[in-house]
């Protein structure tokens, strides 16, 4: 958060720093510290052809899947705490991206690698399984097929590996 | 039973030791079904076979319990167990369970009495020792738990008769699981040391052998839902006592009422039991826990 809102005070007078960087230029977002975008920093490999994007309802599925998500866990008092103080529009805008970017949706994905991106939030496995079961309510209200959930949590499941520090 | 204190004693330096990381302990936390069932050993797996999942609904941040009862009604006997078990951690499992075996109106038929019924109970302790089969979905590596059972059955005398060498056994086991979420599956397997005859109903050895053989459990479940899990499960058993003890199978459905309350439903084949063939009928458990 210091970092971001030095990084913030410095672009305020360095306009360019922002074209190199253009994760930054998104409106209604903070600004965030520089890292290296790469599809690597989605955490997983994209599946193959198209059949998990249509499974998903395409972009307008994955949206509404991640709006709830993010909608569930704000509204649920074990995890809501962990989204304080964090930026909620970047935060739905990059897991859009990742899951496009995973359903081979035809998405880059722009936000920072999974350990990155989950630094010193101290999650513990509750916290993972938690985020797991919101997303399951989700896909089950987006009439996703439960093989295809599964198969997506495939996807997901090792980033328990990155994402939990304690 | 000097295993068993071993076993004690390893729970407790175990959970001593991660008590001084002092972690904030939450109970539950652990994914739908995902800590089992509970088996007719009392330990968490499915209904016949055992599994590498540690019993609860805890995650390595908590401790998690449960209780249960079981009741398969057979043709010439009826088979009931119930008991307590609890998670360490998503570590350590700790389990205790009573058997009765009714004989009913068959035990007057084997010269036993009708309604002669054998017990046992069995302290069952499990250590998860490498792997975690929900997260590592990108490696075929399982989660693999080492078990030991000790198991005290009642009528060592009548046990005697029937060709039993002891009326206290204690079985070790190793076992592996692994969710396939990619294929919506759950696979089992486990290598088991016994001597037991009928899991130890009717006593540890016999004439045929008194050493320990290896024998196999294997279960496969389809996940349907979030809450249901349908699938089969098959366990090899040694015929010690020259009554032509069969292997046990059967398919489950098990099904998340919540994450406190559970049910089982079978149909179990438990084959020749005291010269009784055709052992088929209902298997029914109730697990509730946190």
């Amino acid at each position: 958060m210091i970092h971001a809102l030095i990084l913030a005070a410095a672009l305020s007078t360095a306009p360019a720093f922002v074209i190199e960087h253009p994760s930054l230029t998104h409106p209604g977002e903070e600004a965030v510290a520089a890292y290296a975008q790469s599809p690597a920093n989605a955490g997983a490999a994209p599946f193959d052809g198209g059949a998990m994007w249509t499974a998903f309802h395409r972009q307008a599925g994955v949206n509404r899947v991640v709006d709830e998500l993010v909608d569930l866990s704000l509204a649920d008092p074990r995890i809501a705490d962990i989204f304080r103080s964090h930026d909620m529009a970047r935060l739905r805008r990059t897991l859009k991206e990742q899951f496009c970017f995973l359903l081979n949706g035809g998405c880059d994905y722009s936000g920072r690698d999974m350990k990155a991106a989950h630094k010193d939030l101290g999650l513990q496995n509750t916290d993972f399984n938690l985020l797991v079961e919101h997303l399951q309510t989700a896909m089950d209200h987006e009439k996703i097929g439960f093989r295809a959930q599964n198969r997506f949590l495939a996807r997901l499941a090792p980033m328990q590996r990155t994402t939990v520090e304690r | 039973m000097g295993e068993l204190r071993l076993a004690l004693l390893c729970a407790i330096l175990l959970t001593s030791a991660h008590t001084v990381h002092a972690k904030d302990l939450r109970a539950g936390g652990k994914l739908l079904l995902t800590g089992g069932v509970s088996n007719v050993e009392g330990a968490g797996g499915g209904g016949i076979a055992s599994w590498a999942l540690i019993t609860g609904y805890e995650t390595r941040d908590g401790i998690g319990g449960n209780l249960h009862a079981t009741r398969l009604t057979l043709p010439d006997y009826k088979f009931t167990t119930y008991g307590t078990a609890v998670g360490l951690y998503d570590r350590l499992e700790l389990s205790y369970a009573r058997q009765d075996f009714d004989t009913q109106g068959t035990g007057a038929k084997l010269g036993l009495g009708s309604g002669f019924t054998f017990h046992q109970d069995v302290l069952g302790a499990k250590l998860r020792v490498l792997g975690d089969a929900v997260y590592d979905q990108d490696s075929w590596r399982p989660q693999v738990a080492v078990g030991v059972q000790v198991k005290q059955a009642d009528h060592g005398a009548v046990i005697g008769l029937l060709g039993g060498k002891h009326d206290q056994g204690v079985d070790w086991y190793v076992a592996a699981s692994k969710v396939l979420l990619n294929e919506s599956l759950v696979l089992n397997g486990a290598m088991r040391a016994t001597k037991a005859n009928q899991t130890g109903l009717l006593g540890f050895g016999g004439p045929g052998n008194d050493s320990y053989q290896p024998q196999f459990e294997g279960s496969a479940a389809l996940l349907v839902t979030r809450r249901l899990a349908i699938g089969v499960e098959y366990r090899t058993k040694p015929s010690n006592l020259g009554l032509k003890e069969d292997d046990w199978m059967d398919i489950f459905a098990a099904f998340a009422i919540s994450k406190n309350l559970s049910v089982t439903a079978a149909y179990a084949d438990l084959g020749q039991i005291a010269t009784f063939r055709g052992q088929r009928g209902l298997y029914l458990s109730l697990q509730a826990g946190f």
